[in-house]
């Protein structure tokens, strides 16, 4: 790593201060609340951060219609009954939601699939902001892409609201396979890697050369359990995202605490085993294979 | 004895591998701890950049939070950076319910005092111990020294407020110099590691 000078003035929003904050956040559990009572619930739970958002993923799939950004009062609410971070979600393409969201002041943007796109070409620019911004993404190019266009922080997107961890672990396993992928090509195959990645050069080479992403890489989509969660860490992910899986089950302090755990000691399976004892109901969850193209959460964004 | 000293990093939550990796640029064996009995295995103890409670909670939850008070008190050097300096204050002005801390450092933090992340920052620190060019600061949702006691020695200020400081053997900084490149706060502290060492031996 190489030193640069420091500047000579304080310096807000700078690529270092964007994905630092998520390096800050790494073994940790974000937790969707809809609430300010649930973003209490998921912060004495041990939460890292909260995505406040109005509807969780579940819902927002069973009420169906256009989904967008929150209430700036309701993210204000939450704002104010939590000392960690709180995040929030625009749409894709939706760079007025985005910047509505910094004016209020989050501390993380999540440029969401789980909403409706409001552009379906372009994302948004995520350099003009202050506020770092995470996405998602199914393999490496788009995850590339996401980072080229400013993201700081890249969640693998799994399939939200579904409490099914099969595509998490799907597009974990091809974000991490086509990055072991790149470790092993030479100089000469590393640019039509990126023509086939749909990438910028000098990120895949980055890639290659640190046999990881360039930000932080959380899981998300379908964790409702210690085990999943543990998994997706053992898998790779640095932490992970927990949408409906917590406070769509019977009891989401206990679920939230268990989660926490099992992701710090992910790697430990009595501990994970302790954490799962008695938690009341799962949510119920949805079977991916059954679930229309179009309903397909994973498939927004380009 | 082996000259190279064992560092553990806290690791139930943070930036683990930055200091894991500054560490052993700085020279020092550096492992993660997550468990009590690991503890008992190191020479020094960095509290690295999280999220306060959440490292707060589990570590009372798993069993780390009352043998790393005891080891402090008897003298084990510990380094924390944000999130690990408001583990090290004996006091946090505006505490979550139930947050505790392992203490060791005469003072009181206060949280997030820098404010959010759109406030977040990077700037020069000069820092007393640290020779050569100011310290590359990148502050994160940072704390910052509302006061210290009379034991406490102030390393850096910036903007008016404390932003380093150590007291006998532990030291810990509002910003995150693992973040940098630069780790010559790390070198700082494994020399604190060092010298405890070469006294125990004595």
């Amino acid at each position: 790593m190489s030193v640069t000078s420091p500047a000579p003035t304080p310096e807000t929003g700078t690529a270092r201060v964007k994905r630092g904050m998520a390096e800050q956040l790494k073994g940790g559990v974000i937790m969707d609340v809809v609430t300010p009572e649930q973003a209490k619930i998921a912060e004495d739970a041990g939460a890292v951060a909260v995505m406040a958002l109005e509807r969780v993923p579940a819902d927002i799939r069973k009420d169906g219609g256009v989904a967008r950004m929150s209430d700036p009062d309701m993210i204000e609410g939450i704002i104010g009954a939590v000392s960690i971070p709180v995040m929030a979600k625009s749409r894709i393409g939706h760079f007025v939601e985005a910047q509505v969201l910094q004016s209020l002041g989050v501390d993380y943007i999540d440029e969401s699939e789980v909403l409706t796109p409001a552009d379906e070409v372009n994302h948004s620019d995520k350099w003009a902001f202050t506020t770092p911004f995470v996405c998602g993404a199914t393999n490496l190019g788009e995850a590339l892409r996401r980072i080229a266009e400013g993201a700081a922080m890249i969640r693998s997107k799994g399939e939200a609201g579904t409490g099914n961890v099969v595509e998490a672990v799907r597009h974990l396993r091809q974000i991490k396979g086509e990055i072991a992928k790149l470790r092993g090509c030479d100089n000469n195959e590393l640019y039509a890697a990126a023509k086939e990645l749909r990438a910028p050069y000098e990120l895949v080479k980055e890639v290659a050369e640190l046999g990881k992403l360039p930000v932080v890489l959380f899981s998300a989509g379908g964790v409702a359990t210690p085990a999943d969660a543990a998994l997706m860490r053992q898998l790779g992910a640095e932490g992970v995202f927990v949408g409906s899986g917590i406070f769509k089950s019977g009891d989401p302090a206990k679920r939230a605490a268990a989660i926490v755990k099992a992701t710090t000691f992910y790697d430990d399976p009595k501990i994970i085993a302790e954490a799962s004892r008695n938690l009341g109901e799962a949510m119920v969850g949805i079977n991916c294979d059954t679930l229309p193209e179009t309903e397909r959460y994973a498939n927004r964004g380009w | 004895m082996n000259d190279t000293p064992v560092i553990g990093v806290l690791a139930l939550q943070g930036d683990v591998r930055e200091h894991l990796t500054a560490l052993a640029v700085a020279d020092a064996v550096a492992r993660p701890v997550r468990r009590p009995e690991e503890l008992t295995e190191v020479d020094g103890l960095v509290i690295p950049g999280g999220e306060s409670t959440t490292i707060s909670k589990l570590a009372v939850l798993f069993g780390v939070m009352e043998p790393l008070r005891a080891r402090v008190r008897d003298g084990l050097p510990v380094y924390g950076t944000c999130a690990g300096m408001i583990m090290l204050a004996d006091k946090i002005l505006d505490p979550r319910s139930g947050q505790e801390t392992v203490g060791g450092i005469d003072m009181i933090v206060r949280r997030n005092a820098f404010g959010r992340q759109n406030e977040s920052f990077e700037a020069a620190v000069e820092v007393e111990g640290v020779a050569g060019a100011p310290v590359e600061g990148v502050f994160i949702r940072a704390p910052w020294v509302e006061s210290v006691g009379a034991g406490v020695e102030v390393l850096a200020e910036h903007g008016g407020h404390i932003v380093a400081v150590r007291q006998g053997n532990a030291l810990a900084t509002s910003f995150h110099p693992e973040l940098t490149g630069d780790h010559r706060v790390h070198a700082l502290f494994v020399d604190m590691v060092r010298a405890e060492r070469a006294a125990e031996s004595l």
